[in-house]
């Protein structure tokens, strides 16, 4: 397996993996006091690094770049191979972002055993950094497992009410779901190496090449489904979200909701898709209704539950429920929308739960929208962060989101036209409840025990560069678009062409010439301008190339 | 008197006539210098001294075992031979069993050295049953042949009965003891009854011979033939015994409960290696001709050990009851990787088996802390470790975390080659019972590591002792009760009848961990982490386990 490098970056993204672990161990070692503080300084530095990768990054090179490969396991054919491509590149970053930004708001608070929790988060981030750089299949799944223990310690050591049952119940919904992925995983080199008499390699590029039969690819389809469904969470899978939300310490739910969730929706594209094309054509209707119902059901909880935290979790089951929507269309707007969807709500639910915190904070500690309200008034500067969140989270024309749900639903039009109607209800019902949240908590009377004062320093350190970022996506939604665009459509070129063989076949032409001008009522006009201004929209039939330098591995 | 001279010379005479087996004395030096070190140790045992009684003779175990250990690597590079006239064949297979169940046994000493068992049994009589148990193993795992097999057993079996009661004056000890002896005869019976069997319709002891005739077996195989089939079950009940397999594992958590706990770690990992590893000579060697007759049905047998011991280890508060049904699930796991019947099912059960051996003598050391401190292995005990010793609280998470699974750890690469092994041999619905089972298993490993660092350490005085669930005599005044780890069995026996936790406000803050305890958790989770992260070496250790078994594919 030869995976050409298109560009290069002063340091191995080995260097990138483990520096949060080794600053987190290295901080470990000063005075407890000192830790945080250190360590929320240090961990700029990961964010630098991610920066010169994303600086040194090849936007129109749709394989992976950066590539770090070595033998792990040699007797398993088991390889520690890195390497960034369109797919991980921003959500890289945003991993490093939100990892700084939660330990800034964590160093600033007294924490309970401040060694132990630094540590954990160390680990979390880069475990979160492994399962997305990882180009090998059981790589993949150690990270994906692994990124579990340390919120299984953040919530039952730091968490609030009844951390313990929730932390353990968090942890065996999500093993059900990882643990048969890695059967899945293991079972799927086996098959393709059995299948097609080749030495066992579990290289993402290796696997994509040799194809399994169809009924194996639908049961190994199943499989990493599961784990994936369970950890974003979808809705009949959701069973663990609000306690184990309810419970965390805020930044560990920042970083949880905002990326962890994020590995799972990234596992559909980078690995389903690509490996399992027939099979995720196959299941592609299964999985847009599981999608549509987490949206409506999501949408019906968020704008029911009193509990401001809740309302923020139940939003992003809806937002994921928008991205597997998106990823499912299999169409390449629509998942190229849920790629920058999956940025968009990392950046705004981190942001949400922040802000969460400081309004319960004002609140008397409650998280109960009854006990909020007239917050507002003395907090001008929170209150207009706040609403910077709430326009984001729901889809404002000119938000990033707006254009991640807008292509989603571009996508879904294109391949089933009343899953996409339906799931429109979902961009109505966010902005009642995201609306609602903002005007509970920041207007109406004021709070029985509200004692409303202006942001902090402690709250300002994490809330406003989110806001900032949040911000720049909104004029520049390119950011994320133009790395992603070679990328997913290589990633979704075979499941894509499998669904084009299908009943679908006679319908192409036209499907595709409504990507160059939106059909009907939804070629709405400044969006219209803003795709027209995307750099190398997809313009054409995509058909599926093996790349020049893989062939030759191919024999 | 002069007939009986004549006799014996008729008798000498004979002898010198017979030609005895070559002794091939290389090959026996683990054996020899187990059996050497045990009668050492035994004679020593009767020395007046009490110092040399305590010190010396643990010492002098060591070094047997050491000396063991050091010819079974140098032998670990000669090709394997058949020695003693077919009785014993020393090849990867046995001498990994063989390291395995030694460094268990190092590990045993080292936990009883301030332990009561061998004060209570005596210094001498407690290591040299040890030893000889040891060389049972060493016995059992390298037989080639039916009588040596059932020798082995026998010999590893008898001293472990022992050295379950050896703190004779603790009712739990005894009955441990008693039941373990009951419970294992009958399994011996059952064995030997099979054997007597497979010997009837093969009409061959040595286990080449068996091969060979089933082989070339005219009348149908294994179905064909009652004699072979009841032979062949019977020996599965008679291993399953040993090894705790399912429906046969109702000994192990009343016996890992009672037995005093370094003996409790011994037979955990030193038996269920040697059984995992007779199983694997006897069924992917001797009876391999008949793999797709057996197969089926120790599937079975491994999906129903899996499942049980997963589902019996969930309710459990005793921690050594939770390692004992923790050892039956890994039992099943392990012998998955016998019933694919190839030569990556034997390497991939070979390295689980060492795998088992890291992950759960970190464990018992700090179990054996904790028995120190409180009296008891109850889970609610070890609330607030995290805070009183970091490392045992470490080695002890990390133990339970490598036998869920978690990735980093030895216990998930060992997991990835048996679901590899499984998959590669077609075995794919038992792959998933494994996952399964790896799930159902989390249940119980986080709860205990939950107990570790989520709970709050009790606080001092009665009334947080009750809120942790102690006897009716919570709150009675202990104060003397320090004695505990230096070792009053009075006192035990009073903390037994006690209701277990009541005294342990007092004495939890002052007892640091004895630095051989510290050594054995620290080394082992050090290992369980290293070889996760960089397996290589294991694997290498392994590889030609499956090789040596001839007819394998």
């Amino acid at each position: 397996m030869i995976l050409t490098h298109a560009s290069s970056a002063p340091f191995s993204l080995s260097v990138l993996l483990w520096l949060p672990l080794t600053l987190a161990l290295l901080s470990a070692a000063l005075p407890a006091r000192l830790t945080g503080k250190v360590l929320a300084v240090a961990s700029l530095l990961p964010l630098a690094v991610a920066v010169t990768f994303v600086a040194n990054f090849n936007s129109s090179y749709p394989f992976p770049q950066f590539v770090t490969s070595q033998a792990w396991i040699p007797s398993l054919g088991i390889r520690y191979a890195l390497a960034i491509n369109g797919l991980n590149v921003s959500l890289v970053l945003l991993t490093t972002v939100l990892f700084t930004v939660s330990l800034a708001w964590s160093a600033l608070r007294e924490i309970d055993r401040p060694r132990l929790y630094y540590f954990w988060f160390g680990l979390a981030e880069s475990a979160v950094l492994g399962a997305f750089l990882a180009q090998d299949l059981i790589l993949f799944v150690a990270f994906f497992d692994l990124m579990l223990i340390p919120f299984y310690f953040l919530v039952g050591s730091w968490g609030s009410g009844e951390r313990v049952r929730a932390t353990i119940k968090m942890v065996i919904y999500t093993a059900v779901g990882s643990f048969l992925m890695l059967a899945a995983a293991v079972a799927t080199g086996v098959i393709a190496s059995g299948d097609h008499h080749t030495p066992l390699d579990f290289s993402f590029g290796v696997l994509q090449h040799l194809p399994v039969s169809r009924t194996d690819g639908e049961w190994l389809f199943l499989g990493f489904t599961l784990a994936f469904l369970v950890k974003m969470p979808v809705v009949p899978f959701h069973g663990w979200l609000a306690d184990a939300y309810k419970s965390m310490p805020i930044p560990a739910v920042a970083v949880f909701s905002g990326v962890v969730a994020k590995v799972a929706s990234y596992g559909f594209l980078a690995i389903v898709l690509p490996t399992f094309p027939q099979a995720s054509h196959h299941f592609q209707v299964l999985l847009l209704i599981i999608a549509l119902a987490s949206i409506l059901w999501a949408t019906a909880m968020a704008f029911t539950t009193r509990d401001a935290r809740l309302v923020i979790a139940y939003s992003s089951v809806a937002q994921m429920g928008f991205i597997l929507l998106g990823i499912f269309s299999l169409r390449a707007p629509g998942d190229q929308g849920a790629l920058l969807q999956m940025l968009n709500h990392g950046l705004v639910t981190a942001a949400a739960f922040f802000v969460v915190a400081a309004v319960a904070a004002r609140a008397g500690g409650s998280e109960r929208m009854d006990d909020m309200g007239g917050i507002a008034f003395r907090a001008p500067l929170l209150a207009t962060l706040f609403l910077v969140v709430t326009f984001a989270n729901l889809a404002m024309p000119g938000s990033s989101n707006f254009i991640g749900e807008f292509m989603i639903l571009l996508g879904t039009f294109q391949s089933h036209l009343a899953i996409a109607v339906i799931a429109t209800l979902g961009v109505v019902g966010a902005s009642f409840y995201a609306l609602r949240l903002f005007i509970g908590a920041m207007h109406n009377r004021v709070g029985g025990r509200v004692q409303s004062f202006e942001l902090g320093r402690a709250e300002a350190i994490a809330i406003v560069p989110l806001c900032l970022i949040i911000l720049v996506l909104a004029f520049y939604p390119q950011f994320g678009l133009s790395r992603s665009q070679a990328s997913v459509k290589l990633a979704i070129a075979p499941a894509a062409s499998a669904s084009f063989r299908g009943s679908e076949s006679r319908t192409l032409p036209l499907t595709y010439a409504s990507l160059d001008a939106p059909l009907g009522w939804w070629s709405y006009a400044p969006l219209g301008a803003g795709l027209a201004s995307l750099p190398g929209k997809p313009r054409r039939i995509y058909t599926y190339t093996t790349p020049p330098s893989q062939q030759g591995s191919k024999q | 008197m002069i007939k009986n001279a004549h006799a014996m010379s008729a008798l000498l005479i004979a002898a010198a006539h017979i030609r005895g087996p070559h002794i091939a004395w290389a090959e026996l030096s683990p054996i020899v210098l187990i059996a050497a070190g045990a009668l050492i140790v035994l004679l020593v045992g009767l020395a007046g001294s009490q110092m040399v009684r305590a010190r010396v003779v643990p010492a002098l175990a060591v070094v047997a075992i050491a000396g063991a250990m050091g010819t079974e690597i140098w032998r670990f590079t000669y090709a394997p031979q058949t020695i003693v006239a077919g009785a014993l064949r020393i090849d990867d297979l046995a001498l990994i069993a063989d390291l395995v169940c030694a460094v268990a046994a190092l590990a045993a000493v080292l936990l009883s050295l301030r332990a009561r068992a061998p004060r209570d049994a005596g210094h001498g009589e407690f290591h040299a049953l040890l030893l000889f148990s040891l060389m049972g193993m060493a016995v059992l795992v390298s037989a080639q042949d039916l009588i040596t097999l059932f020798l082995g057993l026998e010999l590893l079996s008898i001293p472990l009965y022992v050295l379950c009661a050896a703190e004779y004056r603790r009712e739990g000890s005894l009955e441990a003891g008693l039941k373990y002896l009951i419970i294992g005869s009958v399994g011996s019976a059952t064995l030997v009854y099979g054997l007597a069997l497979i010997y009837g319709a093969t009409g061959q002891t040595g286990f080449g011979g068996i091969a060979r005739a089933l082989a070339t077996h005219a009348s149908g195989g294994l179905l064909g033939d009652p004699l072979l089939l009841t032979g062949i079950a019977l020996v599965v009940v008679g291993f399953a015994f040993k090894a705790s397999v399912a429906p046969f594992h109702q000994w192990t958590p009343d016996v890992y409960e009672g037995a005093p706990t370094p003996i409790t770690a011994f037979m955990a990992t030193a038996t269920k290696a040697a059984a995992i590893a007779v199983f694997l000579r006897f069924f992917d060697f001797a009876v391999t001709a008949e793999h797709v007759n057996w197969a089926p049905a120790v599937a079975a047998l491994a999906a129903v050990t899996i499942i049980v011991g997963n589902v019996g280890a969930l309710g459990q508060g005793s921690l050594k009851r939770l390692l004992g049904y923790s050892g039956v699930a890994q039992a099943g796991y392990m012998l998955t990787g016998l019933v694919v019947g190839t030569q990556l099912g034997v390497s991939a059960t070979m390295f689980y088996v060492v795998a088992y051996l890291m992950m759960n003598l970190g464990a018992f050391a700090v179990i054996v802390h904790q028995e120190r401190v409180s009296g008891s292995d109850r889970m609610a005990d070890l609330a607030g470790l995290g805070r009183r010793s970091p490392p045992l609280a470490w080695s002890l998470t990390i133990a339970m975390l490598a036998l869920a699974g978690i990735p980093g750890t030895i216990g998930f690469i060992g997991k990835v080659q048996l679901i590899h092994a499984l998959v590669n041999g077609g075995y794919g619905w038992l792959a998933i019972v494994l996952v399964v089972g790896a799930m159902i298993s989390l249940g119980y490993y986080l709860r205990v590591v939950a107990a570790v660092w989520m709970t709050p350490a009790e606080g001092h005085g009665a009334a947080a002792v009750s809120g942790a669930g102690a006897g009716p005599l919570a709150g009675t005044p202990l104060g003397g009760f320090a004695p505990i780890a230096g070792g009053s069995p009075e006192a035990d026996a009073q903390a037994e009848t006690d209701g277990a936790g009541a005294a342990r406000a007092g004495v939890l803050e002052r007892l640091d961990p004895d630095p051989e305890l510290l050594l054995v958790a620290a080394v082992f989770a050090a290992l369980t982490i290293v070889f996760g992260v960089v397996p290589g070496p294991v694997f290498q250790f392994v590889a030609h386990a499956g090789a040596v078994l001839v007819g394998l594919r």
